[in-house]
């Protein structure tokens, strides 16, 4: 009963493609889980536009939309009927080709993304060999995307808007990459679902998640961190800042090509929560031994909305950063981490079980994390301004 | 000879000629990336996922982007006034001919004695692993050596210069 | 014709217009471009025969293709960097233009 429950959505694809001859069987099933995958997730984006919508205002003590339906639920619906009504306008002078094709290649790179997320126990679309370095393939694709939003629309705001983006995804993917190469460095495997198979174990209750490690803390610190800026959320959202660029690289575009964009970065933000309950917070693992009765797939999507709801409460608390501020960051703090953060994990694997291991590495990484901010908070005395203009 | 080949191959080909061909130079960095993408596809197709998803990070994900920093920093995107191909167009095309030709006919010619392999080989991601740090430490080493060189490189070549002191 | 020979036959046909390219535009990027084109359709040489020669479990094909893709990328940002250092000297990128040492 509890296997069913876990299964459910396995036993019922395999029964809907029990219809078939055996030679489709394969290729239908793989349509079938694509096919669930495309509806599901925009659902999903429209339930968290409401949240977003309602936990902003909330934490900006005002209500948020109320009108639409009980406690604003119908809000989403009335933002999508908004959208696909309004009209298409394309400048004249854009590029009418790669300004159709922008938004087109963002949602396209964006949902391949899920093809490798397992969202519950055997509930994964392609069991890749080499997962992850597939979903990183994908995410590098969206930054074109990006770029040919702001180049094709023929508008400053857009190009500049475009460029920070461009700039900013670069940085950070740096980032990513190096805080997810010390999950593989542990598990042994690029595999998503051997790296979940390897959190799936319990020591006294509790599981052990990569998040409870120190390295694996650091790591998910700073793959949070990239996740927001990958996602041009904010505090990082200065390419899209209204008070700064108007709209950024999607100014120039209305009705149901924003839709897609806006689209884009809700589900580009899940799929990269996603990845982050995969690698660091245990993917579909329950928290405690006694909760393995609950289904896999429940698991893994309460993770996401609560990694969502910590990005819509990043949102609302803290300011936005300055471009170079934002590379700043990434190039001069949280790169070096990273590359701490590989030494340390090198120095778990190899220091062999026991109290020991954690202690050394938990010091390290307190120690250049403090030393590191110290030194950069002494950095910037702030005297007497000595410049006329900004530079 | 299946028809998923025939399609990435014309794919492929297809890019490869739009990015010699179009006169607006950013539609030419597209184009070169949609090479790019069907070459993946083609590595994908030949069973070698890594180098496809490698090739994809790399140079979809980084190389075309850096192609397309450097057109917008170097106002490429206004076409020049004399055309985009050079005055010796004429020469170059035949080169270009004559290489295709020869290495179209050493291929027709060989094809009889290249040989097949029956199965595709399963290639894991710990075999690759196993021999980067085995077999293959030293190139591993040289290249990371001169991917910093070119870092470091590219950035100070492409620096702005203080005017007034020498830096 | 067997499958080897139709990705050859496709790498030389990527090599050849890579080369067309570099040899007949003007603009400096777009040479760089075609020599790009030209590094990819060696990778593609190299996996094909990979895949189709004597000792696919040697990896060799595999791993000079992902040098070689490595050593491509070093090579592209030192060549776009000098073409945008040069276009700051000379404020134009077309290699028509450029063809005195005298700066």
């Amino acid at each position: 009963m509890i296997e069913t429950a876990d299964q459910i959505f396995v036993l019922l694809l395999h029964w809907l493609v029990s219809f078939l001859p055996a030679s489709w069987q394969s290729v239908a099933s793989a349509v079938l889980c694509a096919a669930a995958i495309v509806c599901f997730f925009p659902a999903l984006f429209a339930f968290t536009v409401w949240l977003e919508r309602k936990g902003l205002g909330r934490m900006q003590n005002r209500l948020g939309p109320n009108r639409v339906g009980p406690f604003g639920l119908l809000q989403p619906i009335a933002d999508g009927i908004k959208s696909l009504t309004k009209e298409d306008i394309v400048p004249l002078s854009a590029d009418a080709a790669v300004h159709f094709l922008a938004p087109v290649v963002l949602v396209v790179t964006v949902f391949m993304g899920f093809a490798v997320l397992p969202m519950g126990r055997n509930m994964v679309l392609v069991d890749l060999d080499a997962g992850l370095l597939f979903y990183f393939a994908m995410g590098a694709s969206t930054e074109l995307a990006v770029f040919m939003a702001g180049w094709s629309s023929r508008n400053k705001y857009s190009l500049l808007g475009a460029m920070r983006a461009v700039a900013q995804m670069i940085s950070y993917e740096v980032v990513l990459l190096l805080s997810s190469v010390v999950v593989v460095m542990i598990t042994g495997s690029l595999s998503l679902t051997r790296i979940v198979e390897a959190q799936n174990h319990y020591t006294w209750g509790l599981p052990h998640w990569y998040i409870f490690t120190p390295w694996g803390l650091a790591g998910f610190v700073m793959y949070a961190i990239a996740a927001t800026a990958e996602t041009n959320r904010s505090p990082f959202d200065l390419p899209e800042g209204e008070s700064e660029l108007v709209a950024g690289y999607h100014t120039e575009y209305s009705g149901f090509k924003f839709a897609l964009f806006f689209l884009g970065e809700y589900v580009a933000m899940f799929s990269i929560s996603g990845l982050g309950t995969t690698l660091f917070l245990g993917g579909w693992s329950a928290p405690f031994s006694f909760l393995t009765w609950v289904p896999s797939w429940i698991w893994f999507f309460s993770k996401l909305m609560l990694s969502i709801f910590v990005f819509i409460w990043l949102r609302g608390t803290l300011p936005r950063l300055r471009q170079d501020q934002l590379m700043n960051f990434a190039w001069k703090f949280v790169l070096p981490m990273c590359l701490l953060n590989l030494l340390v994990t090198g120095l778990w694997r190899f220091l062999g079980d026991g109290w020991l291991r954690w202690v050394v590495c938990s010091a390290i990484l307190l120690l250049a994390y403090v030393g590191i901010a110290l030194g950069e908070q002494r950095r910037k005395h702030i005297g007497p301004r000595s410049y006329r203009y900004a530079e | 000879m299946n028809l998923v080949f025939y399609l990435l191959a014309a794919l492929t080909v297809a890019g490869g000629l739009a990015a010699m061909l179009l006169k607006n130079t950013v539609h030419c960095a597209l184009a070169l990336t949609v090479a790019f993408a069907g070459l993946a596809l083609l590595y994908l197709d030949l069973d070698a996922q890594f180098a496809g998803f490698a090739q994809l990070l790399i140079y979809v994900g980084a190389v075309a982007i850096l192609v397309v920093f450097a057109i917008l920093l170097t106002k490429g995107s206004e076409t020049p006034k004399d055309g985009v191909f050079s005055r010796t167009w004429l020469a170059g095309l035949a080169v270009a001919a004559a290489v295709f030709a020869v290495l179209a006919w050493s291929i027709l010619q060989s094809v009889s004695r290249l040989t097949q392999a029956a199965k595709a080989p399963a290639v894991t991601v710990q075999q690759i692993g196993v021999a980067l740090i085995s077999r293959y430490v030293l190139p591993l080493e040289i290249v990371a050596v001169l991917l910093t060189v070119a870092l470091i490189g590219a950035v100070i070549v492409a620096m702005h210069e203080k005017e007034g002191g020498a830096q | 014709m067997t499958p080897l020979a139709g990705f050859l036959l496709v790498a030389a046909l990527l090599f050849s217009i890579g080369l067309a390219g570099a040899l007949t535009r003007r603009n400096a990027i777009l040479v760089l471009i075609g020599i790009e084109l030209m590094l990819n359709a060696a990778n593609l040489n190299l996996i094909a025969f990979w895949r189709y020669g004597p000792h696919p479990e040697a990896l060799t094909g595999m791993m000079f293709a992902i040098f070689s893709i490595a050593v491509a990328a070093a090579e592209a940002a030192v060549g776009l960097g000098l073409v945008i250092s040069i276009h700051r000297h000379a404020h134009t990128t077309d290699l028509d233009l450029m063809n005195r040492m005298k700066g």
